[in-house]
């Protein structure tokens, strides 16, 4: 961390960000009260996952696309896995469909209990880290260990391990788990569900600085269910479209200064993950976490990015409720996934990651083979409103100590517990004739 | 009182899933960070301290010129250096790009900077620097970092097994997916630690802890064509997270165009 004083100019630099997944630095600089420039570097090299794909097999691209996150792997195969089917025209029973949503709980809250708790919460208590956290309140430590471990074991039941499951199948499961797998959860369930309903209470007693952004938000729609894997496209300006629209709608660009790939909606810089997911779908919450809500003393819409972390206890609590629903309810199916026979097209999915949409698109020839993918994760889709909010939060932090006007540019972007292993996954190898 | 020993966990191009497994360590990770000096681990902490450093665990596999250089100054900042998962010991999935042609290359003119700073594999760290210990897996298992860092502490060598996963698989008395159901399984050649998952979950071995010690790759491939598996079957088979294993690598190009 440092920063230099240019004449009448400051910049602020964080030259390595911590405590977010991946590779990245802040910038920013200033004149007075005004930001010059602000940007969000990422330098995290390049893995050309698009190019790779191309040739692979569909039954390969889930446990590949997987490797582009340790963090969120599920997303990714989930993502790919529907995105196949709508290729191949094929079609899930319910109770893989459930089984889905199990798994998808499950790395949500693995996920989110790692944010909130390892990554999120030593911002607002004022700790360099969790470790440091836990000396002085190491019951809460132990609270968010045992939150995530309990997301974690969902993955391993059904998944067989945490990170990179290795039970994903296009179509549906290698092995699908009996009824008393499921059941031996349920106590783990209970007993989250208490901790997450707990954690959100806990985090909802922080001091969140005073800030509002008019933020656009998109997120998916379903019928009757807080999103997870289906539903429609929904963007806070009333717009509603098909999933397989997202293309036309949003638009990336290339950005010099970054390893990444920024997206916009009509000309404008946009908002995915849990803020948006819950300001867009707050009457389709589970009812305990709407109880909690309600009891909450922030009306909605949530506009003031720091309320992320509470957004992401409440998730913890759709989560929590939702797989104890699906594991009561369970029936096996009766294969662990339908047969998939390839053929020439194209399919497109979006899926609710812990961070955000997570869009993916393929073309197959008829033996099944990739031709073409593409690939839009959430942090990119957030990098450029990152960018903003920096400027936002500008005003009212340029008058602090230095350092600490520092630590709150960093807090905005771990707002968004921002991915960028996911970010760089897809910088492109451009061919242009010489 | 003895000084803690000092920890430094670095990245390079990964997906950040191996050093998750060390904060995945729920039930020990308390202990863990009570008995050494996390001196450098920014997945988990904004506090850094500079070196030298006791261990160093590393991720990822270098692929940009700035990354060469890093590796070499943690080399010299560490005592040991351990790579943690399949990008920091073969270059993991990202060494696909390793296999193409040269001239394909060529031809690629980089739209922007940035990219000429790409080196032209995906390398891993044993390529730049002396390795003290590698840990396999993609991802690693955790059970293994969590031996790893009490053998260091203790100063003793880690115990990890090099046998292959079908010694695993026997153990646990699973059917032999590739007898039973005739699915192409890399069990035989694949390096154990992974507590045989996938034949657990009715699925053939992938490859994720690449080339077990004396692995008869060759032998494997052979009788999975004439199972009547195609070439390109088997190079995609032996190309995946352990692509640019040496053992890997030299079998799957024998398979290519056949």
């Amino acid at each position: 961390m440092k920063e230099r004083k240019t004449r009448k100019t400051l910049t602020f630099q964080v030259s390595a960000l911590a405590r977010v997944e991946g590779e990245g630095a802040l910038y920013l600089k200033v004149r007075g009260r005004e930001v010059l420039e602000a940007r969000v570097d990422i330098f995290e090299p390049p893995r050309f996952f698009e190019a790779f794909l191309r040739g692979r097999h569909f039954s390969e691209v889930p446990d590949i696309t997987a490797r582009i996150c340790g963090i969120c792997p599920v997303a990714y195969q989930m993502s790919s896995s529907h995105a196949i089917e709508q290729a191949f025209g094929v079609s899930v029973p319910p109770a893989i469909r459930a089984l889905r949503r199990l798994l998808y709980a499950g790395e949500w809250i693995e996920s989110h209990a790692l944010h909130v708790y390892l990554l999120h919460a030593p911002d607002f208590l004022g700790y360099e880290d969790a470790f440091a956290m836990g000396r002085d309140h190491p019951e809460r430590l132990k609270q968010g260990l045992e939150l995530k471990k309990i997301g974690n074991e969902v993955l391993q039941v059904l998944g067989g391990r945490e990170v990179h499951p290795i039970n994903v199948a296009v179509g549906g499961f290698y092995r699908v788990p009996d009824r008393q797998e499921l059941q031996a959860l349920r106590p783990k369930l209970e007993r989250a569900l208490d901790l997450t309903v707990e954690t959100t209470r806990w985090v909802a007693t922080f001091e969140f600085p005073p800030i509002e952004i008019p933020y656009v938000f998109v997120a998916l729609r379903h019928e009757h269910e807080y999103p997870m894997n289906e539903g429609r496209l929904r963007i806070s300006d009333g717009t509603e479209v098909p999933m397989d629209r997202f293309e036309d709608l949003f638009q990336e660009e290339h950005v010099p200064h970054s390893n990444a790939l920024h997206c916009r909606y009509r000309g404008q810089t946009y908002h995915v993950g849990p803020l948006a997911r819950l300001n867009l779908n707050a009457d389709r919450l589970t009812p305990r976490a709407r109880e909690v809500l309600e009891q909450l003393p922030f009306p909605l819409p949530w506009r003031n990015p720091f309320l992320s972390i509470v957004a992401r206890g409440l998730e913890m609590i759709v989560a929590a409720e939702e797989a104890l629903r699906i594991v009561d309810a369970y029936e096996p199916p009766e294969q662990p996934r339908v047969p998939v026979s390839p053929r020439a097209g194209r399919g497109a999915w979006i899926t609710e990651a812990p961070r955000g949409i997570l869009y993916h698109r393929y073309d197959f020839n008829d033996e099944g083979l990739v031709q073409e993918a593409k690939i839009v994760p959430p942090t990119s889709q957030n990098l450029a409103r990152m960018e903003e909010d920096l400027k936002a939060l500008a005003p009212q932090v340029l008058s602090l100590p230095r350092d600490q006007a520092t630590w709150r540019f960093e807090q905005m972007i771990r707002n968004y517990d921002p991915c960028i292993s996911c970010a760089t996954h897809f910088l492109r190898l451009e061919v242009e004739e010489a | 009182m003895r000084r803690k020993p000092r920890i430094a966990v670095w990245k390079f191009a990964s997906c950040d899933g191996c050093q998750l497994s060390l904060l995945d360590l729920e039930d020990h990770l308390l202990e863990i960070a009570d008995a050494v000096d996390i001196a450098y681990f920014l997945e988990a902490s904004r506090a850094t301290k500079p070196g030298p450093y006791d261990i160093s665990l590393v991720e990822g596999s270098i692929t940009t010129p700035h990354d060469r250089r890093r590796i070499l100054q943690i080399r010299r900042q560490s005592r040991f250096l351990v790579t943690i998962g399949a990008c920091a010991t073969a270059g993991g999935i990202q060494a696909l790009r390793n296999f193409r042609k040269v001239q394909e290359f060529v031809r690629l003119v980089y739209a922007h900077p940035e990219y000429i700073d790409t080196l032209e594999h995906s390398h891993p760290v044993s390529d730049f620097v002396p390795v003290d210990f590698e840990l396999r897996g993609c991802p690693v298992n955790k059970y293994q970092v969590l031996e790893l860092v009490s053998a260091l502490l203790a100063g003793r060598r880690p115990r990890v097994p090099r046998y292959s996963l079908c010694q695993e698989c026997k153990r646990r008395g699973l059917a032999c997916v590739m007898v039973t159901r005739n699915e192409p399984c890399l069990g035989p050649i694949v390096q154990a630690g992974c507590g045989a998952l996938c034949p657990a979950y009715h699925r053939p071995c992938f490859g994720c802890f690449g080339p077990a010690e004396g692995a008869q790759v060759a032998a494997l491939a052979q009788e999975l064509r004439r199972r009547g598996r195609s070439g390109p079957e088997v190079v995609r088979l032996l190309r995946t997270f352990n692509a640019w294993a040496p053992e890997f690598r030299e079998e799957s190009v024998r398979h290519e165009g056949a």
